[in-house]
């Protein structure tokens, strides 16, 4: 077994931290007031590559690995969330998801402008009277001819009014005996006639972030975006979010590191009782939890993009990955706002905006709830990996980097 | 072009560099490229791709001191040499120019060789120019704006009191300040490269020079005295009320 990164690795780590260094961590505070995005954050992390990190280079992307885009995830979450869940709902629900479920056409068309930054892409699974039950969604695609005609409503979705192509989930077939097979999935071009989208304000967290609705109206979706077959939808979903998850995971151990910095930065130079309150066994008690914890939580997804590097499905592993990581983000910020005390509850400091953006990820791309359900499916054996007509293929250098 | 980036590895700016016994340490703390020297690394490449031609990074230090190379190198530069030798520690600039000024003359039908600054490290900033001297080439320092015309080199030179534009014949030396503007990140296609790069490792027997003698000594060195800081923040309803509190402790301490 060896645990050691590559010199790949190690300098995309590095690449990531001096871009957010530079250009984020500088102006983050004033946009996540202003509850708006960093108006260059987008178009700099196109630029950069890093939204096409781990696709193939033949199809617009930069060639790199699972792991590195589990450490971007990361880098990129220690400064910000907002530049996590671009990445997650581009790259993880979007690009991954047209890499391993599309045709050579779509991937030609859609992938190669989303890979290499001049596109931007979102998932679109949820509604307003739906989330965790994937099965049940009601928006609609009726067949007519050679189109499907969409209809309904899409909430909560990241980057819905910036995105350009979308991964949609719709009901197509509500006859189908299973729910599961009355989805369809479709790669949507969201500035086609029918489709209205809007954002959604007063958010708690990722206020730098844009979250909003998509609203379809006898919307012609051509029948060639279609992905897969018909009523392959929920399992192409459940695709898509095992790449999502995968970054959420990932980013959400950037806030626990970024919490820990914080903490240990703070309790050295803060003092109490005639010394730093790092001296505290209390304080002491809490900066060792996140320090263990950013390991478990490393250690969790590393294993994961290991897997995805391998072809391995990895649903359960990613699960472990994501449900841990996401609630141990939430303690750790908490934690380090009780390190800072009055000043930690103050926005002049990072550490109550970790807190406000961690919360969400123990929602949204399955909440914690649904995590438990998966882990404890495949821990009694009544969920078992069945094989996919497109499985995710193994990562092999040669073919992603010519 | 034939253009040549000398640049070092310093410890990282964030590091806390302290002295024991007369040695520096600087604990854990990563190995980069001097900050300056990316500023000669952007100028380089700049130059490369307005002009044509190659560049390649020179760095002088240990058999496995990589780390500024290899960001060199993800940065766009198209090979590099390290240049380690046990004879090479703790030498002074003049003798780090001799070793520098023998490499380029190796290399051969150079235009131009960028240097940062200085290194953060050491600061003295002495490097170019004593490597030009031994060239015997023009050096243009504190560069913020480089163009080539022919065999003439043009550069603005950022000096405290405005900037000055000098010229000279290539070949020559130039030294970059951060007005430039700022280097580029590796792109992971570089970054690929880079790690995949065997870098050359050149003694100087291959430089065919004997060890050059320091002539500065370095018999002490220390940390500045410890300072006893207290931070007070400011707190007030509005900027204003911030700024007034802050101007009167400035005056009352008689900072100003
Ligand atoms: C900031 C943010 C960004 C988002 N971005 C996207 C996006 O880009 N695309 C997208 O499609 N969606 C997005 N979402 C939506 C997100 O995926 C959903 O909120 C999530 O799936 C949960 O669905 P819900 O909110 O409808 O909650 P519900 O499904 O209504 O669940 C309510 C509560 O009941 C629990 N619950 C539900 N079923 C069970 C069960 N069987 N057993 C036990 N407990 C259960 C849930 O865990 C939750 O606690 C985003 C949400 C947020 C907050």
């Amino acid at each position: 077994m060896d645990f050691s990164l590559t010199e790949e690795h190690l300098m995309t780590e590095r690449m990531v931290q001096n871009f957010t260094q530079k250009e984020i961590l500088p102006v983050i505070k004033e946009y996540d007031r202003k509850q708006e995005p960093i108006p260059f954050a987008l178009q700099r992390l196109g630029e950069l590559g890093i939204l096409g990190i781990c696709i193939p280079v033949r199809y617009g992307g930069q060639g790199m690995d699972f792991i590195s885009l589990g450490l971007a995830c990361e880098g990129l979450e220690a400064a910000d969330t907002s530049l996590r869940v671009a990445m997650s709902v581009h790259v993880g629900l979007c690009a991954l998801t047209l890499l391993q479920w599309g045709s050579e056409e779509q991937k030609q068309k859609y992938l190669v402008p989303l890979a290499s930054g001049q596109k931007l892409g979102c998932g679109v699974f949820t509604e307003p009277g739906m989330g965790s039950d994937v099965a049940s969604m009601s928006t609609s695609a009726k067949r007519d001819g050679d189109f499907y005609i969409l209809n309904g409503e899409k909430m909560w979705i990241s980057l819905a009014s910036k995105a350009d192509y979308a991964m949609v989930t719709v009901r197509t077939n509500p006859g189908a005996a299973r729910p599961s097979n009355r989805l369809s999935t479709f790669i949507v071009d969201l500035n086609m006639p029918g489709i209205t989208r809007g954002d959604i304000h007063g958010k708690l967290g990722v206020r730098a972030g844009s979250t909003g609705w998509i609203n379809f109206q006898d919307a012609r979706v051509p029948v060639e975006n279609r992905i897969g077959e018909e009523g392959e939808g929920f399992k192409i979903t459940m695709s898509a979010f095992d790449h999502g998850r995968y970054t959420v995971a990932s980013g959400a151990a950037g806030i626990v590191r970024a919490a820990l910095e914080a903490s240990v930065r703070y309790a050295k130079e803060r003092t109490s009782f005639g010394k730093p309150i790092a001296e505290h066994q209390l304080i002491q008690e809490k900066i060792a939890r996140m320090s263990q914890d950013y390991e478990i939580a490393r250690l969790l997804y590393l294993r994961a993009g290991w897997l995805k590097n391998q072809g391995v499905r990895n649903t359960l592993e990613t699960s472990f990955a994501k449900k841990f990581a996401t609630e141990a983000s939430f303690r750790a910020a908490d934690d380090a706002i009780q390190i800072h005390g009055a000043y930690g509850y103050s926005d002049e400091y990072d550490v109550e905006r970790y807190l406000r953006n961690a919360r969400g990820a123990i929602i949204y791309e399955g909440s914690s709830e649904i995590q438990t359900l998966i882990q404890a499916g495949y821990a009694l054996g009544e969920r078992q990996e069945k094989p996919l007509r497109c499985e995710m293929p193994a990562y092999d250098p040669d073919y992603w980097q010519s | 072009m034939k253009i040549v980036a000398c640049i070092k590895q310093v410890p990282d700016s964030a590091a806390k560099v302290v002295v024991e016994n007369g040695r520096v340490f600087w604990g854990d703390a990563p190995l980069v490229i001097n900050p300056w020297d990316e500023f000669a690394v952007e100028a380089a490449l700049q130059l490369k791709e307005k002009h044509g031609g190659t560049l390649t990074v020179i760095s002088v230090g240990g058999e496995n001191e990589k780390e500024a190379i290899k960001h060199a190198l993800a940065m766009g530069a198209d090979d590099a040499i390290l240049i380690a030798d046990p004879a090479l520690s703790g030498l002074d600039t003049q003798s780090i120019a001799q070793v520098l000024a023998s490499a380029i003359q190796k290399i051969g039908g150079v235009d131009v060789a960028f240097f940062g600054r200085q290194a953060i490290d050491s600061d003295s900033g002495l490097t170019p120019a004593q490597t030009a001297r031994l060239l015997n080439w023009p050096a243009l320092t504190l560069a913020a704006v480089i163009s080539v015309e022919a065999d003439t080199i043009k550069v603005d030179r950022a000096i405290e009191e405005g900037r000055q534009v000098v010229s000279a014949k290539m070949p020559a030396v130039v030294s970059l300040v951060k007005d430039y503007g700022e280097p580029r990140y590796p792109s992971f296609m570089g970054i690929r490269k880079a790690a995949r790069a065997e870098v050359p490792v050149w003694s100087l027997a291959n430089l065919g020079i004997s060890a050059p003698t320091s002539v500065i000594a370095w018999p002490e060195i220390t940390n500045p005295p410890s300072r006893n800081v207290v931070c007070e923040i400011i707190t007030g309803s509005s900027p204003e009320e911030i700024a007034a509190t802050l101007a009167d402790k400035i005056l009352a301490e008689k900072v100003l």
